[in-house]
């Protein structure tokens, strides 16, 4: 642990030999889905006669033909009290369309043209209603997405500690902000995908998904197909990017594709295309806010009162995560004398809203640091000193903030340490010496702003991940845990942590993920949650394994196990010859030693276990595997702070990166590599998601930008040349590895320290983000005007 | 509906020479993939944006997903799967990403790889800058691109040490 060890993934990844959920099945048979054009309309007739005239055509359905649990709405994956008009979609439209893209109909068909043929044929008839688009709008509630939502609010949720309006009220200055984040999208680049077989001769589906959650798939298929979840296997393959999106589930074609491939009796495919990603998918991040803060003469929070509005789209299968998230980790490092927020998660005729990376963290930070740098602004102090003088110190944790996490528990840090990071931020910046920079580039006729952003993240969210850990004959080591990979690096990491835990060789070990036939019981991956809970499963399952390896061995060995060491794959008496390789003990461990192999043959040399006693004793069980899950109490917190500074052209309002800094706290780090890759793209998405990346709804509800053409992804040329990156290690407390997560972490505060660096070049208020150059240039000719 | 006419082509991919029947509205990208089974060029846009299909056809860098499959007929094509030395062994580009960490779920890889394999034929030496431009058309949504950039440099270093002929 703790090293940069190159990846096990790659060799396959680099040669095309990597195995994504298109590539698998090529006999399989191919499906188009017929997505609504219109934002909102009552479907009155659908005509599918003439796709029967498509040659090479399979099956078409509609919602008509969908029975029993398939007939009804998709599930609601996480309930809340407050969600008190959640909705979510049917597998197919029935009778309505919420949002452009929603699935209609179902061809299946030889090839994925033949299918969109078919497509074509299809006739629907329509009566269009006035669609809501965006939180203006839902808030208005002139028209309404649902007729039985009035107000068009799924929720209305509310959290304070202590009297946060009290403490505003009879606080020395007071301030109050309006902030607005955009819609954006995670976008990997595989889209979704799904393929199913059913093997009648098991009566059983085998289903391939490109899911950040294979066990969660696996209950939904078997469920609405009417299986035993026994019937079921899920596998996810190589993961072409998630963020997020792929958390969901079921999709309409996870179920609609099984379906197929059961009724015909062949393998059937769904492979998204762009454009369907962008219409039929998730967005992220769109949301209104509303800040009023009190506070005392040196900055310090004596109260803050936070109101906001969540656009969650057309349905709510995701439930209030995002809203919560941003409602509770808005706070970041900060404790406020006194806490309020309210917030309404509102229906809009656009795609669904689920967790995209950073999942409500990146406006709940934009938010609390624009009012850190607008109380610094008021007081005429330093930005850095307000953030200092607000922050929760070293020895206070761990720290409660009286709040109810995403998780359902309470929100209570673990460990870290706020102050040392500052330095740190600070330093890698020359902070201190930054107007000697803006007078120089002055000098030169150029304008420069530096930004800071502080984020505290929830990581590592149970319930639980599991991990199963089998030493096989050969010597090597076979891992499974449950939660899926999408590029980060699992099989590495977790390989690591089984090579230090066991001994082994790091090259013997071999880790499978997201394979429901080899690890049943699981959660998925999502919340930075991976090392955390499968690191730690792995960890604990390896432990396990070693502690039976070294009974055995033991008992080989006629040796105390306290006097025994396992290196390079080897159970030794330290200090002696003595000596047995774990291929061997493994052959040890299962009385049925047929010698299929040197291990066996060189087993016999051996002798093991009591010969009055049952060959495999009561509380044993025979081969050398451990098996273990971990469960913590609550989230371990990472945190973490970036700086940027850009140059602002005078002309054209360009904004150029000219440096960008982050300090990073994940407590113990597995492999500094991935962790820093981690980092990296986070950092560009954060760019994307300030300068670049929106959603194009007209008030129609067309998303005019559905493309890569339109939808601004950052290339290479839009990301800062360097990302200067420095670690701290505060280790959390609540796993037996002292790590934290580290997936979403770079992403979090890119608005927040783009809108505070632009700012600060500006000297004219940022408040909604993310920002283009032709905004700026807007806000330069208002602020002039306003003057 | 009439039945589409198919054409039987023969194409070069990676020296070797295959057969197909495609109709002549297939995409070079189906076809590589679906009819000759070369999974390694994956389609992430569909619009020749993304960069992911980027194959190389007679050498150069061409999106595969914006051509069709007839149209390939007498050129040398080269995927992912034919970047590694004749030995077996990674190719530079290969060797680079894997080395710098180039790339995290892998996806958009393929075409990068073949990208910069043409890029660094063409200038064995890039610096830094002319490193970013060489892989400015292709989208990569997990790395940032900061590794990327490295491995590019690496590659060609790898590359000149080799002596490969690229």
């Amino acid at each position: 642990m703790g090293a940069k060890v190159q990846r096990v993934e790659d060799d396959r990844l680099v040669r095309g030999a990597g195995r994504y959920v298109d590539d698998v099945a090529p006999d399989a048979l191919h499906t188009a889905v017929l997505r609504s054009p219109h934002a909102h309309a009552r479907i009155l007739s659908i005509d599918v006669d003439a796709v029967l005239d498509v040659e090479g055509v399979h099956a078409v359905w509609t919602y008509d033909d969908l029975e029993g649990a398939m007939a009804e709405p998709l599930p609601l994956l996480i309930p809340h009290p407050t969600l008190t008009h959640g909705r979510t979609q049917y597998a197919l439209a029935k009778d309505e369309v919420n949002y452009v893209g929603e699935a209609i109909a179902l061809v299946v068909a030889d090839d994925r043209y033949l299918a969109e043929d078919a497509l074509a044929q299809i006739v629907v008839e329509y009566e269009l209603l006035p669609a809501v688009v965006g939180i203006e709008a839902a808030r208005a509630a002139e028209r309404l997405v649902h007729d039985d939502v009035p107000g068009n609010v799924a929720a209305r949720m509310e959290q304070s500690n202590g009297d946060a309006a009290a403490a505003i009220a009879s606080a020395p200055h007071r301030l109050e902000l309006d902030l607005e984040i955009e819609r954006s999208a995670c976008m990997p680049m595989e889209g979704r995908g799904t393929v199913a077989r059913w093997d009648p001769d098991q009566n059983r589906l085998q289903v391939w998904t490109s899911t950040q959650t294979s066990t969660g798939v696996r209950a939904a298929v078997a469920a609405k197909l009417g299986l035993d979840l026994g019937q079921v296997d899920v596998i996810t393959p190589d993961v072409g990017g998630g963020f997020g999106v792929k958390i969901v589930h079921p999709w309409p074609e996870e179920l609609l594709v099984p379906l197929a491939a059961q009724k015909l009796g062949r393998a059937v495919k769904f492979t998204e295309d762009r454009r369907e990603h962008f219409i039929s998918s998730a967005h992220e991040r769109a949301q209104l806010h509303h800040v009023e803060v009190g506070f005392d003469d040196d900055g310090r929070v004596l109260g803050l009162d936070v109101r906001f509005w969540h656009d969650h789209g057309a349905y709510t299968p995701y439930g209030l995560i995002v809203p919560i998230i941003t409602s509770t980790q808005l706070l970041g490092p900060y404790k406020p004398g006194a806490y309020h927020v309210q917030f309404d998660s509102l229906y809009t005729n656009t795609v669904i809203v689920t967790p995209y990376r950073g999942a409500g963290r990146p406006q709940g930070c934009f938010v609390m640091e624009r009012t850190m740098d607008a109380i610094a602004a008021a007081l005429g102090k330093d930005r850095a000193d307000v953030r200092a003088v607000n922050f929760i110190q070293p020895d206070e944790f761990p720290y409660d903030h009286g709040l109810i996490f995403q998780d359902g528990r309470e929100l209570t840090y673990d460990s870290g340490d706020y102050p040392a990071m500052l330095e740190k931020i600070k330093e890698m910046v020359d902070w201190d010496h930054f107007e000697d920079f803006r007078a120089a580039k002055a000098a030169e006729g150029k304008r420069v702003g530096l930004g800071l952003a502080c984020y505290v993240e929830g990581t590592g969210v149970g319930p639980y991940e599991g991990a199963h850990v089998h030493i096989e004959t050969s010597g090597k080591v076979k891992v499974a845990t449950g939660l899926t990979s999408q590029g980060q690096g699992h099989q590495t990491a977790f390989a690591q942590i089984v090579a230090d835990e066991l001994g082994v060789r790091f090259e013997d070990v071999e880790i499978t993920t997201g394979d429901t036939r080899r690890m049943p019981y699981a959660v998925g991956t999502f919340a930075s949650r991976a090392a955390v809970m499968s690191g730690s499963a792995i960890h604990l399952a390896a432990k396990r394994a070693k502690e039976k390896a070294l009974r055995i061995a033991a008992d080989a060995l006629e040796a105390d196990v306290d006097d025994l060491e396992i290196v390079d794959g080897v159970v030794s008496v330290k200090g002696t010859d003595s000596s047995i390789p774990l291929g061997t003990v493994a052959v040890l461990s299962n009385p049925l030693r047929y010698a299929f192999d040197e291990a066996s043959k060189a087993a016999t040399q051996f002798s093991v276990g009591d010969p009055g006693k049952p060959p495999v004793a009561e509380d044993d069980e025979p081969g050398l595997e451990g098996k273990d899950f971990y469960s913590p109490p609550r989230s371990t917190f990472a945190s973490g702070m970036h700086a940027v500074i850009v140059e602002t052209d005078v002309e054209t309002a360009e904004i150029r990166i000219l440096k960008y800094a982050v300090v990073h706290d994940c407590g113990h780090l597995i492999n500094p590599m991935i962790v820093e890759g981690q980092i990296h793209g986070g950092v560009a998405q954060g760019v994307g998601g300030a300068l670049y990346e929106r959603m194009a709804y007209d008030e129609s509800g067309q998303l005019l930008n559905a493309s890569f053409m339109d939808f601004l992804m950052p290339y290479v040329t839009e990301v800062p040349e360097h990302i200067d990156i420095d670690h701290l290690e505060t280790p959390s407390p609540l796993n037996p590895l002292g790590i934290k997560g580290a997936g979403e972490a770079g992403v979090i505060p890119g608005s927040a320290a783009f809108a505070a660096a632009i700012e600060d070049a500006e000297r004219l208020p940022i408040t909604a983000m993310p920002i283009s150059p032709s905004q700026l240039f807007a806000l330069r000719l208002a602020h002039q005007e306003s003057k | 509906m009439s039945t589409e006419q198919i054409h039987e082509i023969r194409l070069n991919v990676n020296g070797v020479d295959h057969e197909a029947a495609v109709p002549a509205r297939r995409l070079l990208s189906d076809a590589l993939r679906h009819d000759l089974g070369l999974t390694g060029t994956h389609v992430g846009c569909e619009h020749g944006v993304c960069g992911a299909c980027t194959v190389l056809v007679d050498g150069q860098p061409t999106r595969s997903c914006l051509m069709f499959a007839v149209s390939a007929v007498g050129s040398e094509i080269t995927t992912v799967e034919g970047l590694a030395r004749p030995d077996g062994e990674l190719g530079p580009v290969q060797q680079a990403f894997r080395e710098c960490h180039g790339l995290q779920c892998g996806f958009c890889t393929p075409g990068f790889l073949t990208t910069i394999t043409a890029g660094i034929a063409e200038n064995p030496d890039p610096t830094e800058e002319e490193a970013r431009d060489m892989v400015a058309g292709n989208l990569c949504r997990c790395t940032g691109y900061q590794n990327i950039v490295k491995a590019v440099c690496r590659a060609a270093e790898i590359a000149r040490e080799g002596g490969d002929a690229l």
